[in-house]
């Protein structure tokens, strides 16, 4: 293997890790950026985008529609989940993680007694492509393009968008977004949807690649509690950039180690960054531009 | 007398619920109920009973960094699995002779100690509160289940233990006491139940006499106002950490208890869904209190096993149900909101 296939192969894998980590956290890091609250039933939004995904696409439905529809049903739900449950719950950061811990317990399990333990997936498309003697598969690469999509739909609905203007003035002085006639709670109930769109999103896209069972939320929570962690509260300047160092850290220790070591890393490496910056990397990128 | 006396105002004070003599006759009570229980019940029953006193060490210590620090950490279940695994891996190596299994205990106990400090270090002097620490708790349990999950292969051994990957670790001897006239074993019945009975008692009264003292009063003010805390003088990191130290240690406990218990340990004891178990025990009883917590922990264990003997598929549903609306409709936990409701009722009654 010459040194370019070498390098081809480890920005494939750092691509690979960074679309993982900024699809599984980016619906976490909305929610959280704006909210402060945490979903611990992320990864069951996750899972129900997953599971629409493949019903839908099974069904007959062209897959970026079923990815489409996964990603709608999981906002779905999670308007459903603000509206009857986080709703009385801000302001008590801490009874909102716990609540959603037992939404996820539950999710979980009535999944498995409604739908059984598994799902038949739907193969991966578009197949691979070859450089220097090695295939790797196209989609992977439709994900990479697919998680940069993401970030910059994001920014633009933040930046360009009156929804994105009235929710940023929430989040800053709610009361004063209320007094100017602001409806603060669609506002919230509307970026939580979103959060949960993404969370379905992410699902989506990767149930061809994954086997679809009600238990896979765990294989993207921690990834995603951990991208949230380092990052924090801010998407752009923190889950991006906290992705990419993740990412390339996991990619490391991937090549290295092993799949198992470059998740342990993972968690070795936000458990020394915390220590050291505690309010995440966009915390640093503030501190030092304020 | 004196001696006692001061024992007692000791055992009770603003952080617990519980005290005077109508609570303490209450309590000798349960406990006389608690020795003569074995003789009105089979070996079976008792060695379950016995199984649901392992779990109370690990909620006790929730309760104790949560109720009373209010740091809310997920990942006791780490700490249970790594000393069950310790306990296993070293009874495992040296036998059961000589009490082995005693010093075993110890060190699987204190390796879970050392772990929280390490850990409780990075955490808490690094200032992560809140919801991150919860996060990162969970992330740690969930990386040590994952670990342990793929330790199937022969090459995954220390010593003469094997880890077993996913299937987990079995064959450990129980506790082991050396007595004068040979071992006596604490297999799961009536031997281990009384073991673990009057190490429950030592344990509540001594985090009860903790919380009341000067420690628990300063957890609590960190809890209730960590900047004014911090003004006046105390170290929040330093108190924080000691309580998740201890709070870390009892789950350790409970992970080398129940190893002892079942003689066995697989790494699922450290995933989501056991994680999840401790808070919810905790929260349902009602975290702020450590009776509370301990009486809470015992019914939803009971109830947990009634639904999974009757539906076992439903259980987690309504575990987790349960854990909702206990949030949403009484966040003390329910236990709390019942003792507080029996206390305004006799003082309608006292009023009338």
């Amino acid at each position: 293997m010459d040194l370019l296939t070498h390098a081809f192969t480890f920005l494939y894998q750092i691509g690979d890790a960074f679309s993982f980590l900024v699809l599984s956290a980016c619906g976490l890091a909305v929610v959280f950026g704006m909210m402060g609250v945490i979903n611990l039933a992320h990864g069951e939004l996750i899972m129900c985008g997953a599971y629409v995904t493949a019903a839908s696409t099974r069904a007959g439905l062209p897959l970026p529609l079923g990815i489409l529809a996964g990603a709608l049903a999981a906002g779905a739900v999670g308007m459903v989940m603000e509206r009857l449950v986080i709703r009385h719950l801000y302001g008590r950061p801490l009874d909102t993680i716990v609540a959603t811990w037992g939404i996820s317990l539950a999710a979980t399990q009535g999944t498995l007694i409604l739908l059984g333990s598994s799902m038949p997936g739907i193969g991966t498309p578009l197949g691979s492509f070859t450089v220097g003697g090695y295939s790797y598969s196209t989609y992977r690469v439709v994900l990479m393009v697919a998680a940069v999509a993401v970030l910059a739909g994001l920014y633009l609905a933040f930046n360009a968008t009156r929804f994105g203007t009235l929710a940023r003035a929430t989040i800053q002085v709610p009361h004063m977004a209320e007094a100017l006639g602001v409806d603060t709670r669609t506002v919230y109930a509307l970026t939580f949807g979103l959060g949960a769109a993404l969370a379905g999103l992410a699902g989506g896209l990767y149930a061809p690649t994954m086997t679809i069972v009600p238990t896979m939320g765990t294989t993207f929570i921690m990834e995603a509690f951990v991208t949230v962690v380092v990052g924090g509260a801010d998407i752009f300047l923190g889950t991006a950039p906290a992705a990419l160092v993740l990412g390339t850290v996991r990619a490391l220790l991937t090549t290295w180690q092993g799949q198992l070591f470059g998740q342990i890393g993972l968690l070795v490496a936000v458990i020394l960054v915390i220590r050291v910056l505690p309010r995440g990397i966009s915390g640093l990128i503030l501190r030092e531009r304020a | 007398m004196t001696l006692a006396m001061t024992l007692l105002r000791r055992l009770e004070g603003p952080q617990t619920l519980g005290r005077g003599p109508a609570f303490w006759t209450a309590f000798a009570l349960v406990v006389a109920a608690a020795i003569a229980y074995p003789w009105f019940a089979d070996g079976y029953t008792v060695g379950n009973t016995a199984y649901f006193f392992c779990w109370v060490f690990m909620a006790l210590g929730l309760c104790l960094i949560w109720g009373y620090g209010g740091a809310l950490s997920f990942g006791q279940t780490a700490f249970f699995g790594l000393s069950g695994y310790a306990y296993g891996v070293l009874t495992l190596n040296v036998g059961a002779a000589y009490g082995f299994t005693l010093a075993a205990l110890v060190l699987a106990v204190a390796l879970s100690a050392v772990m929280a400090a390490l850990l409780g270090y990075f955490l808490f002097f690094g200032r992560i509160g809140g919801v991150f620490l919860g996060i990162i708790t969970l992330s740690v349990t969930l990386a040590l289940e994952r670990f342990m999950a793929q330790t199937a292969g022969p090459d995954w051994k220390i010593g003469a233990a094997r880890l077993n990957g996913y299937n987990g670790m079995s064959g450990m001897p129980p506790l082991t006491v050396p007595w004068f006239d040979g071992d006596v074993v604490l297999f799961p019945d009536v031997a281990l139940y009384y073991g673990l009975l009057a190490l429950l008692i030592v344990v509540y009264l001594a985090l009860r006499i903790l919380v009341n003292a000067r420690f628990g009063n300063v957890l609590v003010a960190i809890r209730e106002n960590p900047e004014r805390a911090e003004m006046l003088g105390y170290d929040v990191r330093r108190y924080q950490l000691a309580a998740f130290v201890i709070g870390s240690a009892l789950a350790g406990l409970s992970g080398t208890l129940y190893t002892a218990w079942g003689q066995y340990i697989t790494p699922s004891s450290m995933g989501l869904t056991a994680a999840a178990l401790p808070v919810i025990w905790v929260a349902v009883g009602g975290r702020g209190d450590l009776t509370a917590t301990l009486i809470g922990t015992l019914l939803v264990l009971g109830g947990f096993q009634a639904l999974t003997i009757y539906g076992s598929q439903y259980a987690l549903v309504v575990m987790g149900l349960l854990l909702v609306v206990v949030v949403l409709a009484a966040p003390d936990g329910l236990v709390v909101a019942g003792l507080r409701g029996l206390g305004r009722l006799r003082r309608r009654e006292a009023s009338r």
